[in-house]
């Protein structure tokens, strides 16, 4: 089945209209500015997700970092145009290899799903149908969108399964989701994600419920096909050690809003907004057992209910007046003072799209950035 | 260490189920386990799904009857006693759940939740004034208002609903405190915070904890002394630094290695990547039941059940591992790991 997987990309690209069949390694692949996406309640519209700026580029994963209700799940399904029918996209450009997918209708974005764009859930058992073979499932992308036969796609599925390291796929392809267990049910999501070698794969917790030996193997899996097919990987997480050691960039995201960015390494050493600060500091290591943990108070603001001002002042230790009355938006900050971060940089390639004015991107590398009014300050301790 | 409160030896649970693919209806979740718990002190389940910590929780709190071995609680053997006895020994072992958002009944208020154990057990707090009392000082110890007593659990974030839960716990003046997952459902923010408290808790109450966790980072934090369970059986135990620094079993030394860390220095670390998932229960392996997955398995671990070694490091601090090949160091450990991959 070599021939039609040599196709995969010429397909992807012909959909999307780009003339580069792979893109390199880091370029950007999906641009986000200001996407804001609004929820119907009976107690009114809510903001779910406000004004938020990422790029993922290719080869590299950008981690979405955030609790419960912070939006960034809301996020991937906005990337994806899957929402439930009650959020509309209020704002914002999803710029996917030069398309904006937020100004198609639905019937066009349904081209990028799967040739363009994957999608792997947390949840694989309720993320596959239980009354279809998992063949029948994977086949389902290259009878749609290469137009091939039954016998065709039952052959590309237990290619695919080979390809994520399901054993003995030829007798498998036939079972249906419940006779796998909870990694190989993963592994047929990420299948089907992967299948149509799309550029940019979105990983929505994929290991959350899963146990620790067998998210490492899914880690590991997700890391050789990002090197494989050269995609760009956004990994949604509340794991603050999974971001470490599996993202080159983060985005920390908080009551809908973004409100640190940049590469992993520089904003964990160096917190410039309280709440990622906080974060970090609430993970039990290197600290004496029984010792405290210094503990974010409270909890975070009910979407209905967000003060105007900061997002995160009920709970930030060092909220000043200007921090009520004012919202800070996601500016660059200074880099750190050592050199170690400029030497990461200085293999990259510029970014093909020198338009990019995100705060996100700057000469063709992450930068950091903070929404926070004390910024600087919280450098310095 | 602190005296045994409660001891185990030997315990064993079979659960008969459907017919399996090798035809066998045994499902042995329990295998010979053998632990101490000391007064104040916090022990660490670590494993993974189906491994059996929560049966091992379940027949603690006696909601299964082990089928071999023995539970001695102060000297005595709680499926033993019946009647008065039995209830007094129910009082002195208590639970958490993992869930906060099932565990708690949605039709009760937080006060009616802290205070439905005493409608058991009666003479803890016979008048409804004391119960009242009672139930404010449980809240303001576990960090809430008196005026939350009236609020109905959905009033409240996950954290505070483990809060309650733990007030509910805490109610009947237990000895022992048996906490499933009790964070695992939190976000981080709030898991430090309900970790602080049962911190405090156990100063100032000297409960001991039994805390069933697969996160290690949290084990770690709160636990003097860890147990490693695989299959039913305690594979690796001892002091927590021991056993995390230096273990000697190579699913220890596995899962160790599988959970990410909190390290952004850039260093790469050898990592261990187990092949496969956890046998079926059903039908465990032959002799040791980690050999399928192992790296160093051998033609003994098919053959022989490897019996618990206590290994004793230079500092003078034991532990005991069920292995043939114990890893004799750490340095031994990358060597291995290195050439597994």
């Amino acid at each position: 089945m070599k021939t039609a997987a040599e196709q995969a990309p010429a397909t992807a690209a012909a959909h999307a209209g780009t003339s580069a069949a792979q893109a390199k390694a880091h370029d950007v692949v999906l641009q986000v500015q200001d996407l804001a996406v609004d929820i119907r309640t009976h107690r009114g519209t809510i903001r779910a997700v406000n004004s938020v700026a990422f790029e993922a580029r290719a080869g590299e994963t950008l981690a979405l970092l955030g609790e419960s209700g912070c939006g960034k799940s809301m996020t991937a399904k906005a990337l994806a145009g899957i929402m439930d029918p009650v959020c509309d996209l209020a704002d914002g450009q999803i710029v996917l290899n030069g398309t904006d997918l937020a100004a198609l209708t639905p019937k066009e974005r349904l081209k990028f799903a799967g040739p363009e764009l994957g999608i792997v859930f947390q949840d694989a058992l309720t993320a596959l149908n239980p009354v279809y073979t998992v063949g029948t499932q994977l086949g389902e992308a290259f009878r749609i969108h290469r137009g091939l036969n039954a016998k065709q796609a039952r052959l590309e599925a237990i290619d695919l399964m080979k390809r994520v390291g399901i054993p003995e796929p030829e007798s498998r392809v036939n079972s249906y989701p419940h006779q796998f267990s909870g990694g190989m049910r993963q592994r047929i999501l990420i299948a089907m994600a992967v299948a149509l070698n799309p550029s940019l794969l979105i990983a929505d917790e994929p290991t959350t419920a899963l146990d620790v030996t067998v998210q490492a193997q899914i880690m590991q899996l997700l890391r050789t096909l990002r090197e494989e097919g050269q995609m760009a990987v956004i990994l949604i997480t509340h794991d603050l050690a999974v971001v470490a050691e599996e993202a080159d960039s983060v985005a920390v995201m908080y009551a809908g809003n973004v409100v640190e960015s940049g590469p992993v390494a520089e904003v964990f050493a160096d917190p410039r907004h309280p709440y990622t600060k906080g974060l970090l500091e609430s993970v039990p290591v290197h600290l004496e057992r029984g010792a405290e943990l210094n503990s974010i108070p409270g909890s975070p603001p009910e979407l209905h209910d967000i003060p105007p001002g900061c997002v995160y002042q009920s709970r930030c230790p060092m909220v000043q007046a200007i921090c009520r009355a004012e919202r800070p938006a996601l500016r660059p900050v200074t880099p750190p003072v050592s050199g170690a971060g400029a030497a990461d940089g200085a293999g990259l390639t510029p970014a093909q799209d020198s338009r990019a004015i995100t705060p996100i991107s700057a000469e063709g590398r992450p930068v950091r950035a903070a929404a926070c009014h004390f910024s600087e300050e919280i450098s310095n301790g | 260490m602190a005296e045994p409160l409660l001891t185990i030896e030997g315990l064993t649970k079979t659960f008969h189920v459907a017919k399996s693919a090798s035809g066998n209806t045994k499902l042995k979740a329990l295998d010979g386990i053998s632990l101490t718990v000391g007064r104040g002190e916090t022990l660490g389940l670590v494993g993974e799904s189906g491994c059996g910590k929560s049966t091992l929780a379940r027949t603690l709190m006696m909601l299964e009857t082990p089928d071999e071995g023995t539970v001695s609680f102060e000297g005595t053997n709680p499926f033993g006693l019946r009647g008065k006895e039995l209830l007094g020994w129910r009082r002195r072992v208590q639970m958490v759940f993992q869930d906060p958002f099932a565990s708690l009944n949605a039709r009760m208020s937080a006060g009616d939740i802290i205070a439905e154990p005493w409608a058991t057990h009666r003479s803890l707090y016979p008048t409804s004034r004391e119960r009242d009392a009672r139930v404010r000082e449980l809240l303001h110890m576990v960090g809430l208002r008196p005026s939350d007593a009236r609020k109905s659990p959905q009033e409240f974030s996950g954290g505070q609903r483990q809060r309650i839960g733990i007030a509910r716990a805490l109610a009947l003046n237990p000895d022992v405190i048996i906490l499933d997952e009790p964070v695992s459902a939190l976000d981080l923010s709030v898991q430090a915070q309900v970790l602080n408290l049962l911190n405090e808790l156990q100063r100032e109450l000297g409960v001991s904890y039994i805390f069933i966790s697969h996160d290690l980072t949290v084990v770690r934090h709160v636990a003097d002394r860890v147990a490693v369970m695989y299959l039913g059986r305690i594979i690796e135990t001892g002091q927590t630094e021991e056993v995390f620094d230096h273990p000697r079993h190579p699913y220890t030394a596995a899962l160790m290695s599988a959970s990410p860390k909190l390290d952004v220095s850039g260093a790469k670390r050898d990592r261990i990547v187990l092949k496969g998932e956890l046998p079926s229960p059903l039908d465990p392996p032959s002799g040791c039941r980690f050999r399928t997955r192992c790296w160093q398995a051998q033609d003994i671990c098919a053959k022989v059940s490897p019996e618990p070694q206590v290994i004793t490091a230079p500092d003078g601090r034991r532990h005991s591992a069920e292995c043939h090949f114990p890893l004799d160091s750490l340095k031994g450990l990358t060597g291995a790991a290195a050439s597994a991959l």
